[in-house]
């Protein structure tokens, strides 16, 4: 029964953390205030999570190129939250949780004993599968996270420009003092999209954030995506096939070979072979909608 | 009401799932419902009219002795000359001394349990002696405080022994509302705030704090309000029957509201007997208006978040 293990999953040979620096579209004409703004890749090696003695996600290698879309797609339940919120630090934030392996941003180990979290947090921002907005106001939203950082530029314009990149501005120009509270699900999953944007990290981690968004505003945040690939490094997780083909460079497909057993990379390759001819039934199987 | 119902036994008739493995009687279903609405309704009706009759007896007793010489006077032992002013000044130290020590305190050590303690025996320990110390008679907060600020500190029965004693006596109290309230705050409120590069002071002073004050606040309020009415330990370190003077300060002696009505009501004479019954009512209203204030404040506060 026991299907051979693969020696190692087939990834393309990793390259040095890039530092590329593309020059930034001006979003509407607002002044782009994060075309300093430089991308690193991230390394992933060996890492394993666990939840008190429960092991979620286990053994799991990738390379996270610099502005690239990087997808996570996988049945329910595989360990992609669990995954992608060990990229920041997140998961141990979960009492009882605790990762293993290594993880780096650049050369930095982001698990290094004498990494603060809070500045690994600070440098790859994430977004989360439900909107989380503050309960204050639109503005205070964006900015807040961008003071405590101690932006010193002209906050309005930063709302105002973070707001644009995360399409929201047309819908929330008039009553930014109104509560987060009292946008749609959608609006407030953009809110939180913006105030990532707001404090401009390097890396961008977002679990699902198109699950609670009618097609409208999942079509602007694709295209916002396609802008923020310029300044960030992007890890997406979806359920939609469709939209992990349209807009990620890269694709892992995790995965549960047994009940009970931790989650795998099962795949992970360029989004376009994922897509036409995966290497491992599996995936095809599951990037085909023949389960999942 | 009925037209509602007459709708749904018609869709009942309708209904396709009737017959089959439901036994669809919705109408038996709301009969119950209106059963349990009336029942609650009664116990409420109970609790008010109770209340009702007790303001109603005491009132009739006490609003005629209410007058400017009634809030404006010294304590004396003679009814005809007898005022609240020392007692209400007395609360009103206590409250002021209550309001500086224990809902700072409280709050900071509710935020303590609940967002920095470590799951480890000592927390568990302090923990379980909290809920115990909010259970603990109030006489032996009084001895405790008799013993510990009077004779160990050398406080003297003073206004500030009673009003630290009162602080520890409704701390459990803060602790455990401020408690409930903080835990009632999302964690994904604090991870959005950490996702930010937040420290873990930064979420809870920014986010945190602000969405559980309208919960802390009203736990916080009814302790306070329990802290007026308060008598027992007070006694127990031998507050003043009567006061011919006012507080001057944080170790004058001193008399409270409850002191005050609980030896007007001591005394056989009827007027003295009256005179409680106008404490009384004062001291209602002080609660009426604290209480009122609090439900206020947590409106407030809600529409805010
Ligand atoms: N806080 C937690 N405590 C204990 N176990 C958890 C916790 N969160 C998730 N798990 C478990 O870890 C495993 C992976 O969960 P995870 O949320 O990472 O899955 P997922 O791939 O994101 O699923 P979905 O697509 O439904 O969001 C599951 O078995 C889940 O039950
Ligand atoms: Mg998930």
């Amino acid at each position: 029964m026991a299907n051979p293990r693969r020696t190692k999953e087939e990834q393309k040979v990793t390259e040095a953390p890039q530092n590329r620096r593309d020059t930034k579209k001006g979003t509407g004409g607002a002044s782009s205030d994060d075309a300093g703004a430089s991308a690193f890749g991230m390394r992933i090696e060996n890492l394993s999570a666990h939840y008190g003695s429960f092991k979620a996600v286990t053994d799991v290698s990738m390379d996270i190129r610099a502005n690239k879309v990087t997808a996570l797609i996988g049945p329910s339940g595989c360990g992609k939250s669990t995954y992608i919120r060990c990229l920041n630090r997140m998961h141990e934030v979960i009492p009882g949780a605790r990762a293993e392996g290594r993880v780096r941003l650049g050369d930095q180990d982001i698990y290094a004993r004498d990494m603060d979290p809070v500045r690994i947090r600070r440098r790859i921002g994430m977004v989360f599968q439900k909107p989380n907005p503050f309960s204050k106001s639109i503005y205070e939203n964006v900015a807040w996270g961008a003071r405590i950082n101690g932006y010193k530029g002209d906050m309005d314009e930063l709302v105002e420009h973070s707001l644009k990149q995360a399409a929201l501005w047309e819908e929330v120009k008039d009553k930014l003092k109104k509560s987060g509270y009292d946008l749609s699900g959608g609006q407030q999953q953009r809110l939180c999209i913006a105030r990532t944007l707001a404090v401009e990290p390097e890396v961008i981690l977002m679990d699902e954030p198109a699950s609670a968004l009618d097609p409208v505003s999942t079509q602007k945040i694709e295209d916002t995506m396609d802008q923020l690939k310029q300044s960030y490094t992007v890890v997406i997780v979806t359920h939609n096939m469709q939209q992990a083909a349209r807009i990620s460079d890269y694709t892992g497909f995790f995965y549960i070979e047994n009940m009970g057993d931790p989650g795998r990379l099962w795949e992970f390759d360029e989004t376009e072979k994922m897509f036409s001819n995966p290497d491992r039934k599996e995936t095809e199987d599951y990037v085909t909608g023949r389960f999942g | 009401m009925s037209q509602s119902s007459t709708e749904v036994t018609r869709q009942k008739e309708q209904e396709p799932g009737t017959g089959g493995n439901f036994k669809t009687s919705v109408g038996a279903r709301h009969g119950w419902d209106r059963f349990f609405t009336a029942l609650v309704f009664a116990a409420t009706l109970i609790g008010l009219a109770v209340l009702g009759v007790l303001l109603v007896d005491v009132g009739r007793q006490g609003v005629p002795v209410l007058s400017w010489h009634f809030f404006t006077s010294l304590g004396s032992a003679d009814a005809e000359n007898a005022g609240f002013l020392p007692a209400i000044l007395g609360s009103l130290w206590l409250l002021g001394i209550v309001l500086i020590v224990a809902v700072p305190v409280g709050i900071a050590a509710a935020v303590y349990l609940e967002e920095y303690a470590n799951d480890n025996w000592l927390n568990r320990l302090i923990e379980i002696n909290i809920s115990n110390l909010a259970g603990v008679p109030s006489i032996i907060y009084g001895l405790l405080g008799l013993g510990v600020f009077v004779y160990i500190f050398g406080l003297g029965r003073s206004i500030l022994t009673g009003g630290l004693i009162l602080s520890l006596l409704i701390l459990p109290v803060i602790i455990i509302a401020t408690r409930e309230a903080v835990r009632a705050v999302p964690q994904s409120v604090r991870e959005g705030a950490y996702a930010l590069g937040a420290t873990q002071w930064e979420a809870i002073r920014h986010h945190v704090l602000p969405q559980a004050l309208p919960g802390a606040l009203t736990g916080t309020i009814l302790a306070l309000s329990r802290a007026i009415g308060e008598t027992a330990p007070l006694i127990a370190i031998g507050a003043v029957p009567y006061m011919t003077f006012l507080p001057e300060g944080l170790l004058s002696s001193f008399t409270a509201m409850p002191i005050q009505i609980y030896n007007w009501t001591g005394e056989p004479e009827e007027a003295f007997q009256n005179l409680a019954a106008a404490g009384i009512v004062v001291l209602m209203l002080v609660l009426l208006v604290s209480n009122a204030g609090a439900i206020w404040l947590r409106n407030k506060f809600q529409r805010r978040n």
